[in-house]
């Protein structure tokens, strides 16, 4: 259950960079060949945001996919899990893509006067 | 000011439209190069106290913290030629029972330290420091892995002397501490013949990351269903570069193999 401390970690980042505002919305960019799963994310999401300026905040996650490329023909592949074949045989793939753990945006509150 | 693009009060032009009850605001920004841009913007007065949300792209790595303390563990080590190994395993892989052995064994080539990372108690500290190497213990309570913060504070305790070893024996879990960098110089893997073979698919985060796997209690082998080789294939579709070495700790086998790569790498990391 690493997510809970990610987690913890994401509102820490979140809450640093509100500017003391209430924080209404939280983009994460999460790569499926990162080890985190998103519902894990969701799940801990409210639970660490309680009692402070991120609580109540709608939290979004853009998945990444994964893409890597072969080493021997260059082709760029599709991966589901951080390992792979290509269609060459190769399984020297240098992963271009999938393994993002980002904080893309926040929204926060502004009111006017 | 204006809620809706930012800009200054004080020149705007005002026109209301008592009928309708709308305020139309002009504006006019002059640019660097002189242009003067004029602009309106027509809304009902109330909307001046509205809230309203402003975005902030923060394009921030989540682990970036972790990061920068691992990346300043790493510049500390090196300057003190200190060659440091995060060894990873599920619990009862043998990391504790390769590490007093290889200590023992190498008394006299190497001082070696070590960090041990448990959730709780400090059964393994005591073992370790039978040996009469120096050890501290970091209990993670919860938490499931060892992060770079935890070795920055473990590092100023142990204190390690100069062109020497630091083990660090991370948390028995083959998922977690794959993520966290600590600044060490490699992860090398540990996994026993009493486990399932395909360990390496399973947990490929684990064996990407790392650069040595190392199979333990090889004595084993012919009472358990499990085949080294299958599993040294499993372990190279996931990391086509991870060395390997199969030893067994009590029987003494393979143990020269795995000082000669840990010698190779103190002459590499001591210069």
């Amino acid at each position: 259950m690493h997510e809970l401390g990610i987690t913890q970690n994401i509102i820490a980042i979140v809450s640093e960079n509100a500017q003391g505002k209430k924080v209404q919305r939280v983009l994460l960019e999460i790569g499926k060949l990162s080890a985190i799963i998103p519902d894990a994310i969701y799940f801990c999401f409210d639970i660490c945001a309680k009692g402070t300026i991120v609580e109540g905040a709608i939290l979004e996650i853009m998945e990444i996919p994964g893409i890597a490329k072969c080493h021997y023909c260059n082709e760029e592949i599709y991966l589901e899990k951080p390992f792979g074949r290509c269609e060459c045989g190769n399984t020297h793939l240098e992963l271009i893509s999938g393994e993002e753990l980002k904080i893309k945006e926040i929204e926060i509150e502004e009111l006017c006067v | 000011m204006c809620v809706t693009c930012g800009c200054s009060d004080s020149e705007e032009t005002k026109i209301t439209n008592l009928e309708k009850n709308q305020v139309a605001h002009y504006h006019s920004h002059t640019l660097a190069d002189g242009t003067v841009i004029r602009h309106a913007h027509e809304e009902t007065p109330h909307l001046h106290a509205k809230i309203h949300n402003t975005t902030i792209n923060l394009e921030q790595d989540i682990l970036a913290k972790n990061n920068l303390i691992a990346a300043q563990n790493r510049g500390w080590l090196n300057e003190h030629n200190i060659l440091a190994l995060n060894l990873m395993s599920s619990p009862g892989a043998g990391k504790t029972t390769l590490l007093t052995r290889t200590i023992n064994d190498l008394k006299q080539q190497l001082t070696i330290s070590v960090i041990e990372g448990d959730q709780e108690t400090a059964n393994d500290a005591e073992k370790i420091q039978q040996t009469g190497c120096k050890v501290i213990q970091i209990n993670t309570g919860t938490g499931c892995h060892l992060d770079a913060s935890m070795i920055e504070r473990g590092l100023k305790q142990l204190n390690p002397p100069l062109n020497s070893v630091v083990m660090i024996e991370n948390v028995g879990n083959l998922v977690c501490p794959a993520l966290f960098d600590l600044g060490e110089q490699a992860k090398v893997v540990i996994l026993s013949v009493t486990e399932g073979e395909d360990k390496p698919v399973k947990y490929p985060h684990m064996f990407r990351a790392s650069q040595m796997m190392i199979l333990t209690k090889i004595d084993l082998l012919p009472y358990v269903q499990f085949d080294p080789q299958k599993c040294i294939a499993y372990a190279k579709q996931v990391n086509p570069e991870i060395e390997v070495l199969q030893v067994s700790v009590t029987m003494g086998i393979g143990l020269a193999t795995w000082y000669s790569w840990l010698n190779r790498k103190v002459g590499n990391s001591v210069l």
